[in-house]
């Protein structure tokens, strides 16, 4: 019994890699049931009338893409979809290549124009002084887009001044910078904000879905493929609940496996 | 194992990789172009950073050094086209030595020194000119940062609605937070001794928290089982091609 207990953590490796594999080349279909944080955005962002002006920031870099990714390209689909100009920034140095290149190719699957329908900001530092600025100019914050054109006379961003002037931000985060832009940006300039966050931040988050401070919150691949059931459109998100699944249950297994043998152990001794 | 048979199986698996990619380029499954070279270099990187599940070894600390040095180039890059070159050169220096029909904002040298005297640290001589920007940057941060953290993260969590709210299972979600609240800000209570009621609120305090603790340990779970998810898919769809 006790070399089960001293087994190699490489043989539960192999375990975890095939339980993730064999879902993926087998193919089966588990039900992604949307919860009401994943709708509170999409509600959000199907209530928005078409010209709408939608803010996405894509605060994470590629250490978090395959949780947070799937999630941006979801939401992008949505607005473009429904015609809403989407602005696109990011506080992360490392997401300015993810961001730029989701927008750009869901923006090119809808035939949106660059500059017209939509706009890539790019990286500013600063963080909490950066959503400050936006809140009070956000051509002050932004004076050239990501690609170095000036912002102050692009149609994309007609009729936007401040942060306030935004129908909805979203911010997708990999670290804490939701609660910044609760605290700098929603409580400070008054806006409607929607949050997407890897699945170790999810659970700080929900207080604030509690007291509404956030309209919504996908939390994890888990909320990503959440919102590709809800706008249609399943993708890597919705493939990746079924080895999800069977890997948690494995988890789940070893965990009482575990723990069944150091108790039986235990009164052994 | 011996340091011969790890020679020996990592030997046969840069075979085994070369052999597929070379027959994969071959027959243009993939290009060979910056995409196909790009997916192969993608998943070198990624087998070598996993390696490390085996155990330790030069391909995995390769692959790591390369992505600390890449990360950083990166950021350099992106720092110097999105902040130093739209803020400081075109503002300040471009317009002074050159005509561009804008003045130069010399508002800039104030950060543009605060941020040089931070890299000063490293100097032995010059290395207190660096508390001068350290002192801007705490204040500034307490400054801002105190009031609202105050506003939206305890006087709006505080604001409470009401225990009845439209559906039973929101009043008793709405119950099991004030009761959360309350037992676990009580077990932390250490000026009254826990026993007898304050005892048995601040054990239901201890519940709460072993629940937070095994839902965020859950969630941490379902984040690496994702990144992994995301890797093998890359690997048995752009990859293998195997599945669509």
């Amino acid at each position: 019994m006790e070399r089960l207990l001293k087994i190699d953590r490489r043989i539960i490796f192999v375990f975890v890699a095939a339980a993730v594999t064999i879902p993926l080349l087998i193919k089966f279909d588990l039900p992604v049931i949307a919860t009401k944080e994943v709708r509170g955005i999409y509600d959000k962002i199907d209530s928005l009338s078409e010209g709408s002006h939608v803010l996405i920031a894509f605060d994470y870099d590629p250490a978090s893409k395959e949780e947070l990714q799937p999630m941006a390209v979801a939401l992008l689909h949505h607005c473009f979809k429904n015609n809403i100009k989407v602005i696109g920034m990011t506080l992360n140095p490392g997401g300015t290549g993810l961001a730029d290149s989701a927008i750009t190719e869901v923006g090119k699957e809808y035939g949106r124009k660059y500059k017209e329908d939509y706009v890539f900001l790019g990286y500013k530092t600063g963080v909490e002084l950066v959503m400050i600025n936006m809140g009070e100019n956000i051509y002050s914050a932004f004076p050239k887009d990501f690609k170095g054109n000036a912002t102050t006379d692009m149609p994309a961003l007609k009729d936007v001044q401040s942060l306030q002037d935004f129908d909805f931000v979203v911010d997708l985060a990999s670290g804490s910078s939701i609660e910044a832009w609760i605290a700098f940006g929603k409580e400070k300039y008054n806006f409607d904000l929607g949050a997407g966050c890897t699945a170790v931040i999810g659970p700080d988050m929900y207080p604030f879905l509690q007291s509404k401070q956030i309209e919504g919150l996908m939390s994890g691949l888990k909320g990503a493929a959440e919102y590709e059931t809800l706008i249609n459109r399943k993708s890597s998100a919705v493939a990746g609940m079924s080895p999800q699944s069977v890997v948690h249950v494995l988890v789940v297994f070893f965990v009482i496996f575990g723990n069944t043998l150091y108790f039986m152990t235990r009164r052994k001794k | 194992m011996d340091k011969k048979t790890d020679v020996s199986i990592l030997t046969w698996i840069l075979v085994a990789f070369c052999i597929i990619n070379i027959f994969f380029l071959v027959t243009g499954k993939l290009g060979f172009d910056a995409k196909g070279l790009g997916i192969i270099t993608a998943v070198a990187l990624t087998l070598a950073m996993y390696s490390f599940l085996y155990k330790d070894n030069p391909v995995f600390k390769i692959a790591e050094n390369l992505f600390v040095g890449v990360a950083m180039g990166y950021w350099i890059i992106i720092t110097w086209f999105n902040i130093l070159k739209p803020d400081v050169y075109e503002q300040l220096i471009v317009p002074f030595f050159k005509d561009t029909g804008n003045a130069p904002q010399y508002i800039v040298i104030i950060p543009t020194l605060l941020g040089i005297f931070m890299l000063l640290r490293f100097s032995d001589k010059l290395s207190w000119l660096s508390r001068w920007s350290f002192a801007f940057v705490v204040g500034l941060g307490a400054g801002i940062t105190i009031p609202n953290f105050i506003h939206a993260f305890i006087l709006k969590q505080l604001t409470f609605d009401s225990l009845i709210a439209g559906s039973l299972p929101d009043s008793i979600n709405n119950f099991l937070i004030l009761l959360g609240v309350v037992s676990v800000l009580i077990y932390f209570f250490f000026s009254l001794e826990h026993k007898g009621v304050i005892g048995g609120v601040s054990r239901i305090g201890v519940w709460f928290l072993m629940i937070a603790f095994g839902a965020s340990f859950g969630f941490t779970v379902m984040a690496r089982m994702s990144l992994l998810i995301g890797r093998i898919q890359f690997l048995i769809r752009d990859w293998l091609g195997i599945i669509q």
